[in-house]
């Protein structure tokens, strides 16, 4: 497949009487905007709000964050299966607002939604403290179970970030960014002395709050399979989970997947990237048993000499890391791993809940129990009722002038695993 | 401007006082340096001046830690210290301990920075690691002329970047016993690169440093089998995140940093009505509905009626289990273990989800 | 938690979902639940079913308690 993304470049967003794209500006027109959102009759009320990089400005509880896209040529939608119709997506050509993020921000559903400042301390954590943001703001109908609720703000935000995206269809882009990768023995044949690398990438599913989508369907539902790296760009995989904030791979992370971007970026050069296995995380033993063992199957099946793994969430993904690492390396497949840390607000814990030998190469992106401050802010989207009670947040952190203190992992994607910062922990 | 001032602990030998015949003299303080102060003043250069130095008997320290304690506190105050170091102890085992007891309550009591130095083998070392910068030296005074400059450069260092641990390097690098602390920093490229990068050497069978080696796990031996069950006083102990409706003692979602004891006493199952979950871990909905499925009251209930074991102690214990960490779910355990002895429990269900 | 109990010399089954996280940590007396969402039971097997499989799950916990082991043993069936 070869995909071809046209980056346009904003450097600022507006509203405007027409959402358009013009010399790097978005435009956006609320009332289209809520008039989409409040179709969707469990929804009763949206406001859009914009927020700068640099201003003193807290947005919370924030769901997702997506980038908008649109497809151009190449057959499919963005989103197939999730919003617009399945269809084969990863081909021709897909224009993005590089710089603009869709925000979506409502009262919780769990503990499990997080918080971007966009100046301060925190915003040195958060890569949507850089961007450009279209904040959707939702309230959703008295009563609404909360399955109902998560599935109404994840629309919310895919109609949304969809909607604008069309926006940069006609435009031309700064940058066009070129991704290839051929069917596997073809890719193969490509470069057959460079070492054959794949990416598995673990989807966070499990239940309420903890899921993930490929072409609609629920990790949870599926068994590992194969992927082209070009797919996720055009929106193959959509996130439905908060986990907690600091490891969330939003909607926008898997666009902009880091691992898929860097792998490229050797492509061809130092190694040979062939392809992505998608697994799954889950709540039965089982079923971590048999995905592991399919992964590693899979893994030698195509014929990888190495492989870089990453997970979504804490806890017992750890399991489903190590029981992938151990299997994928002991079927005589290299592995590294990509995770971060949660060693306590002292760093002097372990860091994950499980372990195996066969983990003797990690890349740490970052202890996510650290406290840092969060000062107040001349303007907040959405709501800090919930700090007290979101994940990083503990009763009583709050003051009475808004600010409060908290672990990093209340920061969206702060410490998220899959190598997307800079932020890394080490030892002393 | 004013220099920065020091104060230096040593024991009797050091201070020339004597050996294993003196090692019971009581705490005193002595102006300027003694021994192998004179060292130290050397490393730390004229910025700094070593204003005093603490000195005790390993034995009298031993026999006495609290109060020697409390006394060494009460004279150093007097010099108002801005930066501390002990020893080196080098392989002396009740001077490294006492050098980590003292540099430690230092720290707690004056918020300075604090520093000592001992041989790997020194039980100091693993007591205080976790508390402490302890410079590696050798096993005897013959490394002072090299372990000395090496506490000064990192005292230095210390005192500079304000006692953080983040200014400070790795091990290798400041020649000190490593930790066991995870420290955050911004690394120069972002984690999947160097993840590619890893992955490059490991496939060309070069060597390479994994940013987390995987810890060893200590282990525990089976506790032994309960012999008489009719008798058997059985209490519940969860991670599950069961709490009273309302969570009254705000145990986190996540990342817990408290556990609760709550009453079952009279109740023949977990009612959703008193109990909630709180766990941010997993789809709390099954839960919700019936708290049965994690705490087995309703079963054993039945089961203590039927005779199946003694008793049910009238209380269980929670908390939260995901994201927390090792250190807090010890110190949980450590705080309710010696209410179960009281309480004569037999044995232990625990459940996680 | 599970080794500062049984440091003080209380035995102690773990019933947990994720065996191999028991493993690591250093549980000695393991019972294997049912799921994440909900260990001790099956909300689809009905009320009744689901206390029956609780039941089961409990009597083989306080049976593991009575039983001598050398080193981490998990109880998969009640076969022991």
């Amino acid at each position: 497949m070869r995909l071809e993304l046209g980056k346009i470049h904003i450097k600022d967003v507006q509203f405007g009487p027409e959402t358009k794209v013009e010399a790097g500006v978005l435009y956006v027109n609320e009332d289209e905007i809520r008039k989409l959102v409040l179709e969707d009759e469990r929804i009763v009320s949206c406001r859009v709000e914009l927020a700068h990089p640099g201003e003193s400005c807290r947005i919370t509880p924030v769901k997702d964050v997506l980038e908008p896209r649109v497809k151009v040529s190449g057959g499919g939608e963005i989103f197939p299966g999730a919003l617009n119709k399945v269809g084969q997506v990863g081909s021709g050509r897909t224009h993005c607002l590089d710089g603009a993020c869709v925000v979506t921000v409502g009262k919780i559903v769990g503990f499990q939604e997080g918080v971007i400042d966009m100046s301060g301390p925190a915003a040195e954590y958060c890569p949507f403290s850089k961007t450009q943001n279209v904040c959707v703001v939702i309230e959703p109908k008295d009563g609404l179970e909360t399955h109902d609720y998560e599935q109404a703000g994840r629309m919310v935000g895919l109609k949304v970030a969809n909607y604008i995206g069309k926006a940069g269809k006609d435009v031309e882009p700064d940058e066009v960014v070129v991704y290839e990768t051929k069917p596997l023995l073809e890719q193969i044949q490509e470069y057959p002395d460079l070492p054959k690398v794949g990416y598995l990438h673990m989807l966070q599913s499990q239940g309420l709050l903890h899921d993930t989508f490929y072409y609609g369907v629920d990790a949870k539902t599926f068994i590992p399979t194969l992927m082209y790296p070009t797919e996720i760009m055009d929106g193959a995989i959509v996130s439905g989970n908060c986990v907690a904030p600091c490891d969330k791979v939003t909607t926008y992370h898997h666009f902009h997947n880091p691992v898929i971007e860097d792998l490229y970026k050797h492509h061809g050069k130092d190694l040979n990237f062939v392809g992505v296995i998608l697994t799954n995380e889950n709540v039965f033993l089982a079923d971590k048993e048999r995905c592991s063992d399919m992964v590693a199957k899979l893994a030698k099946y195509i014929g990888l000499d190495g492989i870089l793994i990453t997970e979504e969430g804490y806890g017992n993904p750890d399991t489903d890391l190590m029981m992938n690492c151990r299997k994928v390396q002991q079927a005589g497949v290299d592995v590294v791993l990509i995770t971060d840390e949660f060693p306590g607000r002292d760093g002097k814990s372990l860091s994950l809940a499980d372990a195996c030998e066969e983990a003797n190469a990690l890349a740490s992106c970052g202890n996510g129990n650290v406290v840092i401050h969060f000062p107040p802010m001349d303007r907040l989207i959405g709501m800090t009722d919930y700090i007290e009670m979101q994940i990083g947040g503990w009763a009583g952190c709050k003051n009475d002038d808004g600010s409060f203190d908290a672990e990093i992992q209340i920061i969206i994607a702060s410490t998220i695993a899959n190598g997307f910062n800079t932020l890394a922990a080490r030892g002393i | 401007m004013d220099k920065i001032r020091v104060v230096h602990y040593i024991n009797q030998f050091f201070a020339g006082i004597g050996g294993e015949e003196k090692a019971d003299i009581p705490p005193e303080i002595r102006p300027g340096t003694v021994g192998p102060g004179s060292a130290l003043q050397a490393g730390l250069g004229d910025e700094y001046e070593v204003v005093a130095t603490a000195i005790c008997g390993d034995s009298h320290f031993g026999a006495h830690m609290d109060e020697d304690t409390e006394t060494l506190l009460n004279m150093i105050a007097e010099y108002k210290p801005q930066l501390f170091v002990a020893g080196p102890a080098f392989n002396a085992g009740r001077y490294g301990v006492a050098c980590g007891n003292i540099a430690k309550s230092v720290e707690e009591k004056f918020n300075i920075p604090v520093i000592t130095g001992m041989y790997q083998e020194n039980p100091g070392v693993d007591m205080f690691r976790k508390d402490l910068f302890i410079i590696k030296t050798g096993d005897s005074a013959a490394d002072m002329r090299k372990s000395m400059p090496k506490m000064a450069a990192l005292a230095k260092k210390l005192y500079e970047c304000g006692g953080k641990v983040e200014g400070i390097g790795s091990p290798e690098e400041e020649g000190y016993h490593e930790r066991g602390i995870r420290v955050n920093y911004f690394a120069d490229t972002r984690g999947s690169e160097r993840g590619i990068q890893m992955l490059l050497k490991k496939m060309a069978k070069q060597p390479f440093q994994t940013e987390y080696p995987m810890p060893v796990f200590d282990r525990v031996p089976p506790a032994a089998p309960v012999t008489d069950m009719k008798h058997a006083k059985i209490a519940v102990v969860t991670s599950g995140g069961i709490v009273p409706q309302g969570n009254p003692d705000h145990i986190e979602s996540s990342s817990a940093t408290k556990w609760g004891k709550y009453s079952i006493e009279g109740m023949d199952h977990m009612d959703k009505k008193d109990f909630m979950t709180i766990h941010g871990g997993y789809d709390r909905a099954f839960v919700t509905e019936d708290p049965d499925l994690v705490v087995p009251l309703d079963v054993l209930r039945e089961l203590e009626k039927e005779g199946e074991f003694g008793e049910l102690a009238n209380y269980f214990i929670t908390t939260t289990g995901t994201g927390t960490s090792t250190g807090n779910a010890k110190r949980f355990g450590e705080e309710f273990v010696p209410k179960l002895l009281e309480d004569n429990i037999t044995a232990v269900i625990l459940t996680s989800t | 938690m599970v080794k500062e109990i049984e440091r003080a010399g209380i035995p102690v089954v773990h019933m947990c979902t994720v065996v191999p996280i028991s493993k690591t940590i250093g549980a000695n007396r393991i019972i294997p639940a049912i799921g994440i969402p909900y260990p001790l039971g099956d909300p689809h097997l009905g009320e009744e079913g689901s206390y029956k499989l609780r039941m089961k799950l409990v009597k083989r916990a306080l049976k593991a308690l009575q039983t001598p082991v050398d080193g981490q043993t998990v109880f998969e069936t009640d076969d022991f």
